[in-house]
């Protein structure tokens, strides 16, 4: 039995969904109430599933209660007395969220132990277990690991090979994106409307969302682009380079990154550089932790020092590196640190948040693209959630976009899918509902009026974030 | 503040009530009960166009709710209904003074029992209904049913814990499944399983099917209000016995019986509060039966009332076999101490809870135990795991305020004359939700006697009671009204 008592409030702001229906309530089990363990609980019980969280601190828990519609445990989350307390029997997914490694994996088994139909996802951070991680999911009986910094430094490694783009999320394999691009002064989109944009850039691409002034738009082909307009484009992959080039974005090759701190979104973000061949050099000011560094990466060039020292930065060549990734542990230093960067003009900028709670006063700092780790984690739980939810027809791929105000996401049609082969225009959709694109087979169509879908072809649906679209027949009215 | 939120609950709330008032109307219908059928017929119209309006007045409201929200909202609430719900009362006549209807009507809700009717028999079918029923409502608590109907703009967010703490009595409240509707579902269901059962048993027995669900819902509530002078005295040993063990069932932590269900019925009977709560009742009935030695013809009848009584009393339910009024003084003493203590904590019944007096006797052993040695560091344990100190601290204030506010009460109401006995059983009677006290308020007298001033006094001790004291309090502080 759980027994908390308490009287203290936590505001709402957060709260303001509905709870999402349709789809079939998972019952889930949080273990680790910590940063990482908040943000999954802020979304998985906005979407109507059953939690429990289990924590060792129970004034953290108590704070969880009051905010989210959630049971909370008070305890070890690796022994056996507490998980069947969180009704580890009844469950259908543990999520692992706890500070260490090795009590999540242990929590995991315990767990997988008492309940073999169990799903298990555990973070798994330190970058020692990333060889054998795969071989550790066998052996713990994990459905899932997940790496937040890992998933980080990919995800920054990818947008260091398009300089221009703040976002970049892909679909079918790879071959389609969408790209999240903010209209500068000098952009050649301004004033534009989405009818006369192909005029320009040449290419086929579809705007789906615009985020203007913090607020997601769903355009019609009359929309006229402002400056400050953060646009979110899908177009196949092989037409990115076409587009930046057109836009007058000036793509020169990535060559030289400095990034600041040495943290393990660094060192997998170096792993994954020097991959592609992009020179290194890292920031860091703990002495014993360079040494570290410097003996993990042979490849990088480790300087120790403070990085909010501006004097440093300018003697590691700051004002001509071609790209500086500030991956601190402290977000404010980060956005210092990206702050004076952008003032040397460095083209790219890549800024670490860990707290992304209230996106639009970010906005108007030149931060670059900003990269959180744990919404990445996160959309990737609340990704496999909807999966075991409704595991026919779910969707393969989902990403949050435009401040977590939109949603994109890529489905199969199956022979379950309505209204295959009648063209878009005469489908009744739902309102903020669009259809971004079509694949059939190798082939990518951006649609039009025209275009329909057939099965086993793949289509990509952006949604402003008020609903949850389950399945693909969601979408028709 | 958030009072548009506060307004969309309470405005449900009235609608609830209204629609709980349908039955009465219809006996009332069916028994050509001409004055209480525009009662009803009036209240409910009264009560509908109200909880409509607000809901409409409050449609945009924020979502911003706390603990702060959470206890008004559960205070105002009950008063508001308090104050509507005795309509019919008043309205059709069988009660003629207002301030009587509303102590009839706030002792319903507050599951305490007492009343100020002089004649019972002669009132009303529809008016007995609605007086047992709001037993049956203040029992597990109506923001508690609020809860479990399915609403619009809870999704997700847990300020409706607060609601929970504020309405639900124990030191500590949780949930018993992760979704907070789905706990207050399975909390109703349970009691109108075991309500249903209630009226079977009865029914059984032989007893009328109106004076069945009456008695049960009484019962349930562990109120009190019983539908004849004599309460269930005039009815068969069996019935009594009957009562006996479902005031003792519905004096149980509900979350007992949904471990139960789960099967873990180890760990509900290692369960300290619930041992601690048999343990008084097991010694009580002895020691009573003991003193009552030649009191009664046979052993039989001496264990039966002795047992109804203290089921009655440490329940705080208040219906009564017997003048217990005129048995020994130890016996009185018992009951005096059994209506302090009251029933578990998270069941329906009143009083200063066993849990919660539990975990003060084990906090103030250990305040001995550290003076005899201020070195040693201690924790106070119950059912095995350490309690926090805040909620010590907690129940160390609920403690001080519930003396003080007893202490208070009773001063006030002495104004009326009446014995230091009398006076004194009337406030503990009433602050502890049980009903009957002695003397002149004892099981075959009433309230009626008691002015206008001392029975708002007690109307205010009952809700206070029932809610343990802070959501009425705060009502009554300023910083609750500043706005910040």
């Amino acid at each position: 039995m759980n027994r908390e008592k308490g009287q203290s409030g936590i505001r709402q702001d957060d709260a303001g969904c509905e709870t999402l229906s349709g789809g079939k309530v998972v019952n889930i089990i949080v273990a680790g109430n910590g940063k990482m363990g908040a943000t999954l609980t802020r979304q998985l019980a906005m979407e109507g599933h059953d939690l429990t969280l289990v924590d060792s601190n129970p004034r953290v828990l108590e704070n969880t209660q009051d905010r989210y519609d959630v049971m909370v445990i008070h305890g070890n989350c690796a022994t056996m007395d507490v998980l069947k307390q969180a009704g580890v029997k009844e469950a259908d997914l543990l999520i692992a969220m706890a500070g260490e490694d090795e009590i999540n994996l242990l929590c995991c088994m315990t767990a997988h132990a008492m309940n073999p139909r169990l799903h298990t996802i555990a973070r798994v951070r330190n970058p020692e277990y990333t060889q054998q991680i795969y071989k550790m999911r066998d052996m713990f009986g994990l459905s899932m690991a997940v790496n937040p910094e890992r998933q980080a430094a990919i995800e920054i490694s990818r947008l260091l090979k398009y300089p221009g783009f703040l976002k970049r999320d892909t679909f079918a394999r790879g071959r389609v994106e969408l790209v999240e691009l903010k209209l500068g002064e000098q952009s050649k989109l301004c004033d534009v409307a989405l009818n006369d944009m192909n005029s320009i850039v040449k290419c086929k691409i579809l705007v789906c969302t615009v985020l203007r002034d913090g607020k997601a738009v769903a355009p019609d082909g009359n929309f006229v682009l402002r400056e400050g307009d953060r646009i979110f484009v899908t177009a196949p992959s092989n037409e990115l380079a076409t587009l930046l080039h057109n836009l007058g974005i000036i793509t020169h090759k990535v060559k030289r990154v400095l990034v600041c701190g040495g943290g393990r979104v660094t060192i997998y973000l170096a792993k994954q550089l020097e991959k592609s061949g992009i020179a290194i050099q890292i920031v860091e000011q703990d002495p014993k932790r360079c040494v570290d560094l410097a003996s993990m990466l042979p490849y990088a060039e480790i300087t120790q020092g403070d990085a909010s020292n501006e004097l440093l930065l300018e003697s590691e060549g700051v004002a001509s590196c071609d790209a500086l990734a500030t991956l601190t542990g402290i977000d404010e230093l980060n956005m210092i640190i990206s702050l004076y960067g952008s003032s040397c003009g460095v083209p790219q900028i890549i800024t670490k948040l860990g707290r992304v709670n209230n996106k639009n006063i970010l906005e108007n700092l030149s931060l670059g693209s900003i990269i959180s780790p744990r919404e990445l984690c996160c959309n990737t739980i609340v990704r496999y959630v909807r999966a075991m939810q409704n595991q026919t027809g779910a969707a393969k791929t989902v990403y949050s976009i435009a401040d977590g105000q939109a949603e994109a996401m890529e489905f199969l049609v199956d022979e379950n899918t309505r209204h295959c082969g009648e063209p878009l225009k005469r489908l009744q959709l739902k309102k903020n509902v669009l259809v971004a694109c079509i694949t059939k087979g190798v082939q990518q169509e951006i649609p039009n009026g025209d275009s329909s879908f057939e099965r086993g072809d793949t289509v990509i649906i952006v949604t402003n974030g008020d609903r949850v679209i389950y399945q693909l027949n969601d979408i028709f009215e | 503040m958030n009072y548009k939120m506060m307004g969309k609950f309470i405005g449900l709330l009235l609608v609830v009530e209204s629609v709980f008032m349908i039955p009465a109307l219809v006996i009332s219908l069916c028994r050509r009960e001409h004055g209480s059928v525009m009662g009803f017929a009036v209240t409910i119209a009264i009560l509908w166009g109200v909880g409509m309006l607000l809901r409409l007045l409050c449609r945009r409201a924020k979502k911003s709710f706390f603990a702060k929200e959470g206890l008004v909202c559960v205070g105002l609430g009950w008063l508001i209904m308090s104050l509507l719900g005795c309509l019919p009362f008043f309205l059709s006549g069988a009660i003629p003074h207002y301030v009587d209807a509303l102590f009839e009507m706030v002792s319903g809700f507050t599951t305490t029992g007492a009343s100020i009717l002089e004649q019972i028999e002669g009132l009303p079918y529809g008016i007995l209904y609605w007086r047992s029923f709001s037993h049956w409502l203040g029992g597990m608590g109506v923001l508690v049913f609020l809860l479990a109907i399915p609403t619009e703009g809870q999704g997700g967010s847990g300020f409706t814990m607060h609601l929970l703490r504020a309405e639900s009595p124990g030191p500590n409240v949780g949930k018993l499944v992760p979704k907070m509707k789905q706990t207050a579902q399975i909390l109703y269901v349970l009691y109108i399983v075991l309500t249903v059962l209630n009226v079977i048993f009865l029914l059984i027995g032989g007893m009328p099917l109106f004076d069945a669900v009456c008695t049960a819902f009484g019962t349930a509530g562990t109120g009190g209000f019983g539908i004849k002078a004599d309460s269930i005295a005039g009815y068969s040993p069996y019935i009594q016995n009957v009562c006996t063990v479902f005031m003792l069932l519905f004096g149980v932590n509900f979350s007992c019986y949904y471990m139960l269900l789960l099967r873990q019925v180890k760990s509900v009977f290692k369960d300290e509060e619930l041992r601690m709560y048999l343990g008084i009742i097991l010694a009580s009935v002895l020691l009573i039966v003991w003193n009552l030695r030649g009191f009664y013809d046979t052993l039989e009848e001496t264990v039966r009332h002795a047992a109804f009584q203290v089921a009655s009393i440490v329940t705080t339910t208040g219906y009564a076999t017997t003048d217990f009024d005129l048995w020994p003084g130890f016996s009185k003493a018992i009951l005096l101490f059994l209506m302090v203590i009251g029933a578990c904590a998270g069941s329906t019944g009143g009083g200063f809870k066993c849990g919660r007096a539990l975990l003060m006797v084990k906090n103030m052993l250990r305040s001995v135990r550290q003076l005899i040695r201020p070195q040693r560091v201690q924790v106070v344990r119950m059912n095995g795991q350490t309690v926090e100190e805040k909620v010590l601290a907690n129940t160390n204030t609920y403690v001080a305020a519930y003396v003080i506010i007893i202490i208070a009460s009773f001063l006030l109401i002495s104004v009326d004359g009446f014995s230091i006995t009398t006076n004194l059983s009337a406030v503990l009677a009433c602050f502890n939700n049980i009903g009957p006290g002695f003397e002149a308020v004892g099981p075959t007298c009433n309230f009626a006697s008691y002015g206008i001033f001392s029975k708002l006094v007690l109307i205010w001790d009952m809700l206070a009671g029932r809610l343990e004291i802070f959501p009425i309090l705060i009502l009554f502080s300023r910083t609750t009204w500043r706005q910040r």
